[in-house]
């Protein structure tokens, strides 16, 4: 718009005395904001959440000082959350970490020292001293022993908040350059039981469906996935479906009422653990009433059973896994689908119902939308799948019923996975920073998989370990068992989040064997408990991807600088490495098979390969012809984003692997994201179905290609009973969980004031009766206490979470209320994923 | 704390000082007439809300010592007595929702400790408490409003469900998510003010304000018939005898219901509606 002096005096003038009068005057202010506001916008993933809502980021003389909905982004089309809402601030908390902090007695590392101010030079001495010292003894111990034999003392807890190449650059440092498979990240805690499904039933990881599928599907059911408050863009979406869609119906399933219940036309309430009960019933029930689809499992389905009596993933001392008969055990054996049809037909509407507590009418309704071919059915589950342990097994029996019906793999059919984390499939999954794990669904234990890796890499053959590393929960008892010494966190605040913490996380982070370094933006309770704190650059401040739930990579752009001395992750992870010369680290016969390799360091191995500096320092730009920082192409000389992102592209384009082709670096810079596998710049929707997926050939119909006979599995488990149930003197379950306000523990969200405000500390959801029987009410300060710890909160029997008699839900996100004390370390044996969501505390006055 | 202590030896001072504060304004405003003069002491200004069981305020104003017992016995420090210079009648309780709101304690404190009935002693269930009306006074600016999933003063009402509802409907712009709109409804809601604390917006798009000036009134000579015919649980008025319609075949009519239908089965055959349609294998039943 184009205004002459006149009409700007004018305009000017009304806009002063609308002013001085309180009035808005429609069309006056734009025209003024628009001649003073310089703010630049580019577009990112939001911070938080799998479900990659994208926003456009504005920022202004170095400073993000607003955000925006991305109105042209599929996934949210201008909508966020209200932690979406407030991205802006997330960078901008009053304490956040500016410099390295290192624990120190006069002027010296000392593990009982205070925290003091130190160079990154300083940081790192150390830091390399430390780990010189833990590979020594490694190389020591593993002399002449065979790459499966290998082990190792240096460790790393990495995360799902990653951007991809972050993920990718520790993947290779560790398992390519320290020879330590035990690197896991923090989605252990999250998607792991979700994985190990997808990989026993389909052969490939994450789901075959889209978000597409919200608006497709005639009915949804949820399974322990609280959506309302835990992915609210895609609730949205959900509900919308509802309201729209005629005949549309919601079905949800819970230990606990929330706020999922008040969309709900079947809202059920089970008794925890019986999910599993319920699922062989709706099972049984397509096979009682041959509503299943014969030609479809006739066609694409092996049916199998698999160990059942396998423990809880405890301590091997521990009595439960002292009784269980084959504890760890996963590996199937084929059936016969008669055998299937009787192993669940134990499952009965009358047991399930007994089992579960929920009304018959109500899970046979249930299981008729399951079983009627003309409805579209689409599951959700979240962490009551996943933290669950049985996990594997629950997500694997959801796959067994959608696979019975043969609704899998097309628009609203859809059994899926959702993600709690922004990249926990982009980079935890897809990238392969699990201990077990190589990029693009490769693992560490079979030889030609570790051969490639290597030939990617130029490693020498043999490099890479061949024994599965240490998991999260195993990371921490190594920890404390001293078998693991050095040891980086980063990008998430483990000491929040591990389950029997007292007992089972800190005394690993103090042990004076060890040495901690945890690298954050802020300082959290980690930090509080590390010997070294790294400050960490975040989100917009550093060039970065993430890839949400349905396979969608998005990238973004540095928008603006670190304060003080804070840097990236990756930078974090690439500088480190220049300390290393292959000596230090690799034996003498390794070196031997390339001996170009000696006397270079890891930095030179890993990242100046041919591949990783294959592209020149240039100036980053949009189309709009911004430039942006590109801090660590500043420092290294060399885009090493861009490097990073398309050597890891060969696994997924070239690997033995087939399905998992991403697009080229700067296509993702030009788009909202793409949907992998990208074929020729098409992005897939559905996989495993000929027309939408492109490895599926003319003729073939579904083809679950990730198994080498093309067919996915329908696995038989039982229902088996927890690791711990509430007993006379632990009178109550315990389930925890986040809230929509915050994200995970806090340390970003609570840092906002409006969202501090919106929900300031963890409150303990009980049933109003529960509260009076103990002589507490609404507000009262109580304990929560179990065989492992304990807590302080006040009781809310009004709230968004309305319990059950016999069961409390009491959020993760307050650091001065950690209830990861109280929490029981038990994990699915198969994933290694803790189950969160059950263990037997009792409540008393506090 | 202690400085809320109120000893009555103060609380006389205050009386004594609001009496004199008074006479002061009195005097200032007699140029203006002192029917003016007492309106404006009886009003309080919108962001000060009575404690629970508060009588009307011209009543709660003659009825009120100034004490300050409800003030010393409130946990969460809401209460405050007005001081000199304020809007609020000095040294009468009151409380602003965005600061402290009310914690609607079961016991309610504060009531049982007034010694006049200003606040009044038959208030036993909290819920029961009118303190104040919540208004989303500014859907404009409301996030809600523009789809965005806010929805904290929801979250945080402790009638949430009866006071605080949700409305959920189709987010037009969109096209593919809903609506989860805020909806405050007087038969529940207590005025505690959570929710305009809460808000997270820069100034709060919902506040609570005195029951009068947030309520309307429907004419005293209309009723809205679908809620008469709730309340009764049946029409007001003897249902139709049973209606018939003449109508071509294939086609019928619900009084009451859905109006015209076209029955679908007596159209549908296997074939589409054209011969190509036919041919390409889109029946009309599609």
């Amino acid at each position: 718009m184009k205004l002459t002096r006149r009409e700007f005096i004018k305009s000017n003038a009304i806009a002063a005395t609308a002013v001085a009068a309180g009035v808005t005057i429609p069309g006056i202010s734009p025209v003024l904001a628009k001649s003073k506001d310089a703010i630049r916008w580019d577009k990112a993933p939001c911070r938080f959440c799998g479900t990659g809502c994208s926003v456009l980021v504005g920022t202004k003389d170095g400073r993000v000082v607003a955000t925006q909905g991305d109105p042209d982004a599929p996934v949210n089309r201008g909508l966020n959350c209200i932690k979406g809402y407030f991205l802006s601030k997330i960078m901008y908390g009053d304490d956040r970490l500016t410099t390295p902090l290192l624990r120190m007695k006069n002027g010296k590392y000392d593990k009982e020292g205070d925290f003091a101010e130190v160079s990154w030079d300083q940081a790192f001495d150390v830091m390399e001293e430390k780990w010189k010292a833990a590979i020594k003894k490694d190389l020591e111990r593993n002399k002449g022993l065979p790459p499966e034999e290998l082990t190792s003392s240096v460790g790393m807890f990495g995360s799902g908040q990653w951007t991809i190449w972050e993920g990718y650059a520790a993947s290779k440092l560790y398992k390519g350059g320290f020879r330590s498979n035990h690197l896991d990240p923090n989605a252990r805690h999250c998607m792991a039981s979700a994985v190990g499904a997808f990989m026993r039933g389909f052969g490939a990881d994450e789901p075959m469906g889209c978000y597409d599928d919200l608006e497709h599907a005639d009915v949804f059911v949820l399974w322990g996935a609280n959506m309302a408050e835990m992915h609210p863009i895609l609730w949205s979406r959900l509900t919308d479906t509802r309201l729209t869609k005629e005949g549309c119906e919601v079905h949800v399933l819970s230990t606990f009422e929330h706020r999922c219940f008040e969309l709900g036309d079947n809202n059920m309430v089970f008794t925890p653990q019986t999910d599993l009960a319920i699922l062989n019933y709706i099972a049984n029930y397509i096979i009682q009433n041959k509503a299943y689809n014969e030609d479809f499992i006739g066609k694409h389905v092996n049916f199998t059973k698999t160990p059942t009596d396998i423990g809880y993933g405890l301590r091997p001392e521990h009595p439960l896994e002292q009784q269980a008969k084959n504890p760890g055990k996963g590996k199937l054996s084929k059936i016969s689908f008669e055998e299937y049809a009787k192993s669940v037909e134990p499952y009965t509407l009358e047991y399930a119902s007994e089992l579960s507590g929920v009304p018959a009418d109500q899970l046979e309704r249930l299981a008729k939308v399951y079983a009627d071919p003309d409805k579209k059915v689409s599951s959700y589950w979240t962490m009551g799948f996943n933290q669950h342990t049985r996990g594997v097994w629950a997500n694997g029996l959801t796959y067994n019923v959608h696979l019975l019906m043969g609704k899998i793999s097309e628009p609203g059919n859809s059994p899926f996975s959702l993600t709690g984390q922004p990249s926990a499939c982009g980079t935890a999954r897809e990238v392969g920073t699990f201990s077990h794990r190589l990029p693009a669904d490769l693992v560490v234990k079979k030889k030609e998989h570790r051969d490639y890796a290597e030939q990617v890499w130029k490693l020498p053959a043999g490099t890479i370990p061949g024994k599965v590393g240490y998991h999260a929960v195993l990371q921490n008892r190594m920890l404390k068992d001293g078998k693991l010494n050095a040891y980086w966190v980063m990008c998430n605040n483990n000491m929040q989040a591990a389950a029997n913490m007292n007992e089972e996380t800190l005394p690993g982070y103090r042990n004076p064997d060890n040495f901690i370094v945890v690298s954050d933006p802020y300082p959290t309770v980690t930090a509080q408990a590390a010997d070294l704190i790294l400050p960490t650059a975040m989100w917009t401040e550093k060039e970065g991807a993430y890839g949400n739930a349905e396979r969608r990579t998005q990238f973004w752009r540095q928008q603006v600088k670190a304060p003080g001395e804070a840097r990236s992750d990756v930078w974090q992870l690439v500088e480190f490495s220049k300390r290393f010369k292959a000596e230090e680290v690799w034996p003498e016969e390794l070196l031997a098979k390339k001996p170009e390799y000696r006397g270079k360091t890891l930095y030179d191995i890993l990242y100046r390969n041919g591949q990783v500096d294959e592209f020149p320092k240039q100036k980053v730009t949009d189309a709009a012809g911004n430039v942006y920082d590109n801090d660590e192409m500043e420092d290294f000389g060399f885009y090493l984003q861009k490097g990073l992102f398309e050597e890891y592209r060969i696994f997924g384009t070239q690997g033995p692997k087939k399905g998992h082709d991403l697009g080229e670096f700067d296509s993702y810079h030009k788009t909202r994201g793409l949907r992998w596998p990208v074929v020729d710049g098409k992005e897939t929707l559905w996989r495993y179905r000929e027309g939408y997926d492109p490895f599926v050939a003319a003729g073939e119909d579904v083809k679950f290609y990730g198994k080498p006979d093309g067919r996915a599995s329908i696995i038989f488990a039982p229902y088996e009973p927890p690791a711990e149930s509430p007993d006379e003197e632990y009178d109550l379950w315990l389930s925890t969980g986040r809230v929509l306000e915050h994200w995970h523990s806090g340390s970003m969200t609570r840092r906002v004031p409006e969202l501090y405000r919106a929900f300031p500390d963890a409150v303990i959801f009980m049933h109003p009766d529960d509260a009076k029987a103990r002589g507490l009410r609404r507000g009262l300060s109580a304990k929560v206490v179990s065989r492992r710890g304990d807590i302080t909160a006040r009781i809310e029997t009004r709230g968004r979470n309305r319990p059950p008699r016999g069961l409390i839900f009491v959020p993760w996100f307050d650091a001065s209320r950690l209830i990861n004390k109280v929490t029981l370390d038990a994990t699915d044996p198969l994933s290694k994923e803790t189950d969160y969501k059950k263990c037997a505390v009792k409540v008393v006055k506090a | 704390m202690a400085d809320k202590r109120n000893n009555p030896g103060m609380a006389s001072r205050r009386r004594f000082l609001a009496d004199m504060a008074r006479t002061a304004g009195g005097v200032a405003l007699l140029g203006l007439g002192v029917g003016l003069y007492s309106r404006q002491a009886a009003s309080l200004p919108v962001s000060a809300i009575r404690p629970p069981g508060a009588l009307p305020e011209a009543d709660f104003l003659g009825a009120c010592i100034r004490c300050g017992l409800c003030v010393r016995d409130c946990p969460y420090d809401t209460l405050k007595l007005s001081e000199l210079g304020e809007d609020v009648a000095t040294g009468t309780p009151y409380f602003v929702a965005r600061d402290v709101p009310c914690e609607m304690c079961d016991d309610i404190p504060c009531v049982k400790a007034c010694p006049t009935g200003a606040l009044d002693h038959t208030l036993t269930d909290i819920d029961e408490a009118r303190m104040g009306l919540a208004v989303l006074v500014d859907q404009e600016t409301c996030i809600a409003f523009q789809g965005l999933r806010c929805e904290v003063c929801y979250n945080v009402c402790p009638v949430r469900g009866k006071a605080i509802t949700l409305e959920m409907r189709h987010n037009e712009r969109s096209g593919k998510h809903a609506l989860f709109i805020p909806e405050v409804h007087s038969s529940a809601c207590t005025g505690c003010g959570k929710c305009e604390q809460a808000c997270v917006m820069e100034q709060a798009a919902i506040k609570v304000m005195p029951v009068s000036l947030a309520k309307g009134e429907l004419g005293h000579h209309y009723r809205l018939g679908w809620e008469e015919k709730r309340k009764s649980g049946e029409s007001l008025v003897a249902p139709d005898v049973p209606h018939e319609y003449n109508l071509p075949e294939g086609q019928r009519y619900e009084h009451g219901g859905a109006g015209l239908i076209f029955e679908e089965s007596a159209n549908k055959t296997p074939f589409g509606k054209s011969a190509l349609d036919t041919l390409n294998g889109r029946s009309a039943a599609q």
